[in-house]
């Protein structure tokens, strides 16, 4: 009997690697299934093949599916947050025309302090400051805000796809932008700006991909759902492992998948980035994460946190958002279906988001697991029962 | 009333085939071929309806302008029309997605939406088309290059070769183009 085939949509980024991993080196094949992977070309399209049934699930960007639970996207079908996939990932970077203004200004690119930033950026720049960012829906467009509100420069948000942005800095359609790698590294190679922040530096732990489902499926597929599960989390697993950074890097450049050069990949997944066309490099802690740290747990206080900033913007009753996007991060799943493989489970599904100052013991099934530093550049605390964003 | 259309299409065949169907229909349609600017450009023309295809990466910046608005404010209050269901799941499975300011007629909407879906079935139909020719001609090349590594190790003609390819794939339940891409693999490795 063949294994049932499942279709698993994906775009075309790094961050895609546990989907593409699963399938690729036989996690998805050892757990009986047959995946099939569709790649989107953007996210609104992969969202709708979701939605509508051309694939049964789907690498997502994080806040899409609150979005949907909030009722921002329209009567549609309920999507649920099966796990993360990736935390981190993205970058800021500016104009060359701004770059140059920080540099004379005696600003250092660190690449480390979110507040110095922000108030080079206050200083060198005059009006509105244009951002681009992949989608209005993202962890991308939340970590600016977070990171803008106030006191930084007046900013505008602004919709490009990834491989477009690079061009778009160029043509001065934007004049900067927060972006998932390799893409921001694309710029940089074109030499058409620099880089100034990863996204690591505004929140140490931001959930920025996840894997998404439509609730009704998931219920009617529970084996099929577990059996992808496991496949993912496994691949996640791997591809933490130092040895094999390489393999994903040549996994993910091939032309079906990503279509980047793979030493562009390799500087995200190493953490060594190449900021500016001076070639200078900044060594980066926590660039993108797949599995350590329990980054594929489904936190439900990650949900509430986009789900607070979104009610914000769209004039929606906050606790009643929060409530919404915890309900539709499936922690029971991830615990029925992940112990039996060797994850080990926290003991709560809640947490309060951006306490941890440096890796930190908490509670878990087998005892204590290390969860990694996760503060706001700010020392913002977010806790999900009082929402205060 | 005649409704103001914009279609976003960079591929010139295409879109004079989309203007072609729905400018019978009285409407005024205008084309946009260029992604750089596309928000603003949107945003002069002040369409009712943006047409644009599924596959076209461009999407998400029409999306940002269809949410951004909210419902408090509507210079440009695009939105995805879902109210209609069966007419949503034809115009995805075509390939089509629709942005249409608020507030217009279900039936206005349905008129054109029907006439693009039915272009982008032929779209869809034309594309597979050109993907399955593109394949053959793969699968030609490599049996092709299969049959001169075959003729050279082993010193037989042509005839020979591809009998030999033929027979190899019947016994073991492959299709021809598989074996001969394993044996050139093979052969690449060897060499």
């Amino acid at each position: 009997m063949s294994p049932p085939a499942l279709r698993l949509g994906f775009v075309p980024l790094l961050d895609a690697a546990p989907i593409i991993v699963a399938r690729e080196m036989g996690f998805a094949e050892a757990e009986g299934l047959a995946l099939e992977l569709c790649a989107a070309p953007s996210w609104s399209s992969l969202r709708d093949m979701v939605l509508w049934g051309q694939v049964e699930a789907a690498q997502m960007l994080a806040p899409i599916p609150v979005a949907i639970a909030l009722g921002l996207v329209g009567p549609v079908a309920r999507l649920d947050i099966l796990q993360v996939l990736s935390v981190n990932g993205d970058v800021l970077g500016v104009s060359s025309a701004i770059e140059t203004r920080l540099r004379g200004m005696g600003f250092g690119f660190d690449f480390v302090d979110a507040k110095a930033a922000r108030a080079g950026l206050a200083a060198a720049v005059t009006g509105e400051l244009r951002i681009g960012v992949p989608f209005p829906f993202s962890t991308h467009a939340a970590l600016v805000r977070h990171w803008l509100a106030g006191e930084g420069p007046a900013f505008s948000l602004h919709t490009i796809p990834p491989p477009q942005m690079a061009e778009a800095l160029a043509a001065g359609e934007i004049d900067a932008f927060c972006v998932g790698e390799p893409w921001g590294s694309v710029a940089v190679e074109r030499g058409v700006g620099a880089l100034l922040l990863p996204g690591a530096a505004i929140w140490a732990a931001a959930p920025e991909k996840v894997l998404a489902a439509r609730h009704d499926w998931i219920g009617t597929q529970p084996e099929t759902v577990a059996r992808l599960m496991r496949a993912v989390w496994q691949a996640g697993r791997w591809m933490d492992m130092p040895a094999n950074r390489a393999t994903v890097a040549d996994l993910l450049a091939r032309s079906e998948h990503v279509n980047a050069p793979p030493e562009l990949l390799d500087r995200a997944l190493s953490g060594q980035m190449v900021i500016s066309t001076r070639g200078e490099e900044r060594r980066v802690g926590d660039m993108i994460r797949f599995h350590a740290g329990a980054a594929a747990f489904p936190w439900r206080s990650q949900a509430a946190w986009f789900a607070c900033q979104l009610a914000r913007i769209h004039g929606l009753d906050v606790a009643a958002a929060v409530g919404a996007a915890m309900a539709i991060c499936r922690t029971d799943l991830y615990r029925a279906n992940l112990r039996g493989v060797g994850a080990d489970l926290p003991g709560a599904s809640s947490r309060i988001e951006g306490a941890l100052d440096h890796p930190t013991a908490v509670a878990s099934e087998r005892g204590t697991m290390i969860l990694p530093r996760d503060v706001f550049f700010d020392r913002a605390i977010f806790d999900p029962t009082r929402p205060d964003c | 009333m005649s409704l103001r259309i914009v279609i976003v299409e960079p591929d010139e065949t295409r879109a004079r085939l989309l203007i072609d169907s729905l400018r019978p229909l009285g409407h005024h349609v205008t084309v946009i071929a260029e992604a750089t600017g596309l928000a603003r450009k949107v945003r002069d023309l002040a369409p009712d309806i943006v047409l644009i295809d599924m596959a076209d990466p461009s999407r998400d910046t029409l999306e940002a302008m269809a949410t951004a608005s909210g419902p408090f404010e509507r210079p440009v209050a695009f939105f995805v029309d879902r109210t209609d269901a069966d007419l949503t799941r034809q115009a995805i499975e075509a390939g089509v997605s629709a942005y249409v300011i608020d507030g217009l007629r279900p039936d206005r909407v349905a008129a054109v939406m029907d006439a693009a879906i039915a272009r982008f079935q032929m779209f869809r139909r034309m594309r597979l088309e050109l993907e399955a020719t593109r394949r053959a001609l793969e699968e030609r090349k490599m049996i092709d290059r299969a049959k001169g590594i075959l003729m050279k190790a082993r010193g037989i003609g042509e005839e020979e070769a591809y009998a030999l390819l033929r027979r190899t794939a019947m016994d073991q339940g492959r299709r021809l183009a598989e074996v001969a891409a394993a044996l050139v693999t093979a052969a690449g490795l060897l060499s």
